[in-house]
């Protein structure tokens, strides 16, 4: 693995840069900068002072005096946090997961959703709202498009490998978009016997972090971050495997393995975000497409930078979610998808230069 | 002598009444109908306060209320002409009209009816007067309407004036969908003077019914919480004052979290008075 890896850098058509120091701290400045914003801006008008106060307050060993009313505390600590915290891990998560597809697949549009991810979600989730909110716990939904995610993909990678290994990446896309097909049309079918429950199916389909928990963070992280390590971990492979499989096979990568590997971890990844957020669309094809045009298009700066920069953007896009129409939320997917159709349309038309 | 005026007096009132309810008999029944579908719940139950249950010969399968009513696989929402078609009726009455279906069965020589939701009590009550006038049961509908405005009167009454400006919460369901004053649901807490909080952000976000955001709430720190989510969703004043942050909220410390039936509280019909009820019995003082 090591030779491989020395070969990989030796590369002649991978030149791009790695991460620079520069571009990782601007990256983590934006996060930084978006988790202050998104504790400090809401409805209610909560001094940045007192949050910080009351954050030290929580340090063992300094004895900082809290100012924040039982009713701000409970708000900044209990309905913001968990909110902030939730959609920088999901933002994050979705970023490297459309960056590995699109490395993987050496597709330039392909996003986390490509193979049956969001369809099973959502048919999973469509049948806890209806048949299980009675009866279930608030774990109930998550869990269920959890499944529904996990089983879909299982069935699009059965149904793509079935064409053997030399058309693969071409089936599985097919495949992926045979069964988003599928089981939205299941999907549709009950959902349609059940006008009355509409409006929840469309506002989880459109994801939001309204009724974000710690729970639900305690819940997806820990998926997330497994995913994140092994993407971490992969993104020289990536670099490869985006020049080609024959490439990335004469410099000794098990070409099959690496990109089931990636899949996999991309995959688990993103159908614990899409448990708990619902299907927030365009995240992860904006951001790892800024990263390549503002910083580099080796998966070494794309992958760690897309991270940061993804969770700082998704917790910007829910800030404004929920102050938009003071108390009304919007559902984020329609501020992503507002902000990333036309880039998705930018992207599309220079697509060539960004293989 | 008294005794004999009185009997011919009471005589000839019998007869007047007995004349003129057989004189209005054939015209009446001449604009009645007989073979009705009802597509909406809140039309079903009409018919049946109003006593015109027996000419019904299918409702919609949304249509859960009285038991009694012959309930069918027919939809409001995705409604199919040829099905309806089917059960030969000679009026159909819907609050709907997806895709211009009553159009599809008037070509059919049907008569359509399009009774839409109530925005307020009194379209309300004009309905039932309607539905009153199309079968034929004008003095019941008019009695039903009668008692409604009375009952509702009595009820608004019952709230002491000084607990008519509390904050009320009303909720959908469980992602906290909520009803402006502009709404039927809302404009029975305008009855009782109540101040809505989902009125601000409804008009923000240009919408009657927004969905609220948990924050929100939370500062709007709501006086009275009515669950319009009960059966869908299950939730109850245990499972409101179990979501975090929420313990704090004055409805929930105060005891004043109410569950009401999802089918009376998004209908328009007779049954509203039961839903008057509730919400004044949990803003009365304890």
């Amino acid at each position: 693995m090591a030779v491989a890896a020395k070969r990989i850098e030796t590369a002649p058509r991978v030149e791009a840069r790695g991460v620079s120091l520069r571009a990782g701290l601007v990256a983590a400045a934006f996060l930084l900068v978006a988790l202050v914003v998104g504790l400090a801006v809401g409805v209610t008008d909560i001094g940045l002072g007192a949050i910080f106060r009351s954050a030290l307050s929580y340090v063992p060993g300094v004895h900082v005096h809290q100012s924040l009313s039982a009713t701000d505390h409970t708000i900044v600590w209990q309905l913001r946090a968990p909110r902030v915290a939730l959609a920088a891990l999901v933002g994050g998560m979705l970023a490297i997961a459309g960056a590995s597809y699109q490395g993987v697949f050496r597709n330039p549009l392909c996003d986390p959703y490509l193979l049956g991810v969001a369809g099973g979600a959502g048919l999973g989730a469509t049948l806890a709202i209806i048949y299980a909110s009675t009866s279930g716990t608030t774990w109930t939904v998550p869990l269920a498009s959890f499944g529904g995610a996990i089983a879909a993909v299982a069935v699009t990678y059965a149904l793509g490998r079935s064409v053997g290994a030399a058309h693969m990446t071409g089936a599985l896309v097919l495949a992926g978009v045979t069964m988003a097909t599928f089981t939205a049309a299941v999907q549709t079918f009950i959902q349609q016997r059940h006008p009355d429950r509409l409006q929840t199916i469309y506002s989880w389909l459109l994801g939001g972090f309204n009724l974000s928990t710690w729970h639900d963070v305690g819940l997806c992280a820990p998926y997330i971050a497994l995913s994140a390590v092994v993407l971490f971990l992969h993104r020289r492979v990536l670099d490869v495997l985006s020049v080609g499989d024959d490439e990335a096979a004469s410099l000794g990568i098990n070409v099959a393995r690496a990109r089931l590997t990636i899949v996999v971890a991309a995959t688990l990844g993103t159908a614990a975000a899409v448990s708990v957020s619902g299907l927030i669309a365009f995240v992860g094809i904006i951001v790892p497409h800024l990263i390549r045009l503002l910083v580099s298009t080796s998966y070494r700066a794309v992958i760690p930078l897309s991270f940061l920069a993804g969770a700082g953007f998704l917790v910007l896009a829910d800030v404004a979610a929920r102050t938009l129409f003071s108390g009304a939320e919007e559902p984020i997917g329609v501020i992503t998808a507002f902000l990333g159709a036309p880039f998705f349309a930018v992207v599309l038309r220079t697509s060539r230069s960004m293989r | 002598m008294h005794r004999t005026a009185f009997a011919f007096l009471v005589a000839l009132a019998v007869a007047l009444v007995t004349l003129s309810f057989s004189a209005a008999a054939p015209a009446r029944q001449a604009r009645t109908y007989h073979r009705i579908i009802s597509l909406s719940p809140t039309i079903t139950e009409d018919l049946f306060k109003i006593g015109a249950g027996d000419r019904v010969i299918a409702v919609d399968q949304d249509s859960s209320y009285p038991a009694s009513a012959p309930r069918t696989n027919l939809s409001g929402y995705t409604p199919n002409v040829e099905s309806i078609a089917g059960y030969h009726p000679d009026l159909v009455l819907i609050s709907y009209n997806p895709q211009g279906f009553a159009g599809k069965l008037r070509d059919l020589g049907i008569k359509v009816v399009m009774e839409p939701a109530a925005q307020d009590l009194t379209q309300a009550y004009s309905e039932i007067y309607g539905l009153g006038q199309l079968t034929g049961h004008q003095i019941t509908a008019a009695s039903v309407v009668h008692w409604m405005k009375r009952r509702m009167t009595e009820i608004v009454a019952s709230v002491p004036p000084l607990r008519r400006h509390l904050r009320v919460y009303h909720e959908l369901d469980q992602t906290y969908y909520s009803a402006t004053s502009n709404t039927f649901i809302g404009s029975i807490y305008k009855r009782f003077g109540f101040t809505n909080i989902a009125d601000g952000p409804g008009q923000a976000a240009h919408t009657q019914y927004p969905q609220l955001s948990n924050e929100y709430i939370v500062a709007a720190n709501p006086q009275i919480i009515v669950l319009a989510d009960t059966k869908c969703c299950g939730q109850n004043a245990a499972t409101v004052a179990a979501r975090p942050g929420w313990g704090g909220i004055r409805a929930v410390v105060r005891h004043r979290v109410v569950g009401v039936s999802d089918d009376i509280a998004s209908r328009w019909g007779p049954r509203i008075v039961v839903f008057a009820k509730a919400v004044a019995a949990i803003a009365k003082p304890h």
